[in-house]
């Protein structure tokens, strides 16, 4: 018996809502980071179970290049985030005032 | 698995630039400060090379790697626009990081970077690919954001466009994996063909282009995904801000449009309506808070916004219901045009604003320009230039690239939107030239501390002096311009 592919596309429905509505609503970069990676792994899900429900395996393929570049993402963005604890002593999305947000 | 040689000639400026961009990556440590420059004139050397392989071999669509990417003339012309601004505005680093003192030739090897993803976007031919290229765009410029990172705006201005541009491109992606749900595929031809089986009005479908308009939207900075514009576009160094606003945008409505015209072209009537209020919020929004700023870079922000919305006319005309090809190729050309003047007029703004120094800080506030035409006259006089274009006053660049524009938009049926184009130009007059007002009717501030001194190296004399002649050589002689941009339309 397998898990019908509608399952799997809620599945990743409620993650990806979990990290936008988390990206909108947390003051913390970190959190806000974490956020964006739950909505990114919200879309690998939909890959593989695509992939896995059409035969395809383009959909696996797509999961290697997403999670390289989120990578690549997450080291810039901690590197950012680093640089401004130095200057603020905070990471928290409310401190920031020198620009209007 | 092989590699075509065919296939690698065929992406050949894509492999110059991102070999010169790791070349000056690897180089940059172990040249010593005062051979710096070179690096950044070996980046340009690599930018003419890729110039001439492309524009020699324009016109005929090549297809490489299955179908992944293809170079047809329009991705040739948006790569042919994106060297040159990306020249200039390396030439405009080299003076700019010098009064900045920033000794990192790394800076021209991030630009370059940033470029092989923008070329990558304009070829791409799969949304996977597509994706790809924004981000090997997007990463760089975080960096480069954030460049002076001893300044607290700066790193900042960083932060913030690195949260909204991972958030913009999480969006994307998840409307990339509906698509391939529905399609079994991400090539744009593949979608063409699974929104014709699966007819127009599929949940899937919808929705998949609903995300993937947000994540354009975004990068080209589109209300209501602008916020992060301003703040950005103030804290980042000028030369960076200069590219962001006039590279990055050209290249996201490239490959936009291809996604739009050749991925969803079976559901235009319904991508056309959403573009169309994206279109007046824009021009609205953009237009109207631009007039309450009083830092220049934050109110040529706002002004990048409204001429997203102008730009974004073209867009709604390629795929207006009822349109036929020969308007909305009209309205393809009108956006291009738009955007390569528009890509050139607010560089050289930026490159005022850059080359405008108070004691050791950029003079970036409307109060620096205060009798700017009394002590500085050149200077001024480009500022005059490139304003009156941006307001699309003839005989400026500006008034072509708007009147083309808008004649599409009459031609597609759709008069009432030419003009509320030409009354947002109207709006838009009043801040363009309140900037030319303050420069040439009243007297400079007596105070030293308010004295301004402008830093000008040669290589930035030629920046601007480029930029004044593209905006009037447009604005007089637009006809080769003109058959040019219709010349590379997408069929």
């Amino acid at each position: 018996m397998t898990v019908p592919v509608e399952f799997y596309m809620v599945l990743s429905g409620l993650v990806f809502l979990i990290g936008l509505v988390g990206v909108l609503i947390r003051r913390n970069l970190i959190i806000i980071l974490l956020s964006v990676e739950l909505m990114l792994n919200a879309t690998n899900i939909n890959f593989v179970a695509f992939s896995a429900h059409f035969g395809n395996l383009a959909g696996q393929v797509f999961v290697f290049f997403a999670l390289t570049v989120a990578a690549a993402e997450v080291a810039v963005g901690l590197a950012i985030i680093i640089a401004l604890y130095r200057h603020h002593a905070g990471i928290n999305v409310d401190d920031f005032r020198l620009l209007k947000w | 698995m092989t590699l075509p040689l065919a296939d690698l000639v065929t992406m050949l400026p894509e492999l110059i630039v991102a070999a010169t961009a790791c070349l000056v990556l690897a180089l940059d440590p172990v040249t010593s400060p005062r051979r710096r420059d070179y690096l950044a004139w070996m980046s340009m050397a690599a930018l003419a090379a890729c110039f001439i392989v492309t524009a020699s071999g324009m016109g005929d669509r090549v297809s490489a790697f299955g179908g992944l990417v293809v170079v047809d003339a329009f991705a040739a012309f948006w790569k042919l626009l994106l060297y040159v601004v990306t020249g200039m505005t390396i030439l405009l680093s080299i003076g700019y990081l010098k009064e900045e003192r920033i000794a990192l030739a790394e800076f021209h090897g991030f630009l370059l970077l940033s470029l092989t993803g923008m070329m990558v976007m304009v070829s791409g031919a799969d949304l996977l690919v597509i994706y790809l290229g924004i981000e090997l765009m997007s990463i760089p410029l975080y960096v480069l954001a954030g460049f002076k990172r001893f300044e607290a705006r700066s790193i900042e201005s960083s932060a913030k466009y690195f949260i909204l541009g991972a958030f913009s491109s999480g969006l994307l992606l998840y409307g990339v994996s509906l698509v391939f749900g529905a399609a079994g595929s991400t090539r744009l031809a593949d979608i063409a063909a699974a929104v014709a089986a699966r007819g127009l009005n599929d949940p899937m479908i919808l929705m998949a282009m609903t995300l993937v308009i947000v994540g354009f939207g975004f990068k080209v900075a589109a209300v209501p995904f602008h916020m992060w514009t301003p703040d950005v576009y103030q804290g980042a160094p000028t030369s960076v801000t200069a590219f962001m606003a006039s590279a990055s945008k050209v290249a996201s409505f490239g490959a936009w449009l291809r996604v739009m015209l050749e991925g969803f072209g079976g559901v235009t009537p319904h991508w056309t309506g959403l573009l169309l209020g994206l279109c007046l919020l824009t021009l609205l929004v953009g237009n109207l808070v631009a007039i309450v700023q009083t830092n220049v870079k934050r109110m040529l922000a706002y002004s990048g916004i409204a001429h997203a919305g102008y730009a974004l006319i073209g867009v709604v005309v390629a795929g207006w219901a009822g349109a036929d090809a020969g308007i909305s190729s009209h309205g393809v050309s009108g956006m291009m045009l738009y955007l390569a003047v528009y890509a050139l007029m607010t560089l050289g703004a930026f490159a005022v604003v850059a080359v405008l120094r108070r004691g050791g800080v950029e003079g970036e506030d409307l109060e620096d320009f205060t009798g700017l035409a009394k002590r500085h006259k050149g200077a001024a006089f480009l500022m005059l230039l490139f304003m009156v274009s941006l307001a699309g006053i003839p005989p400026t660049a500006g008034f072509i690239g708007k009147l083309y524009l808008l004649t599409g938009a009459v031609r597609a049926g759709l008069t009432w939107l030419a003009v509320v184009g030409l009354i947002f130009a109207a709006v838009s007059a009043f801040y363009y030239l309140r900037v030319v007002m303050v420069m040439y009717m009243r007297d400079p501030s007596s105070d030293p501390a308010r004295h301004m001194r402008l830093a000008l190296p040669p290589a930035t004399v030629v920046v601007l002096l480029v930029a004044a002649a593209g905006v009037i050589l447009v604005g007089v002689y637009p006809g080769p311009f003109i058959e040019f941009t219709a010349s590379a339309v997408l069929p």
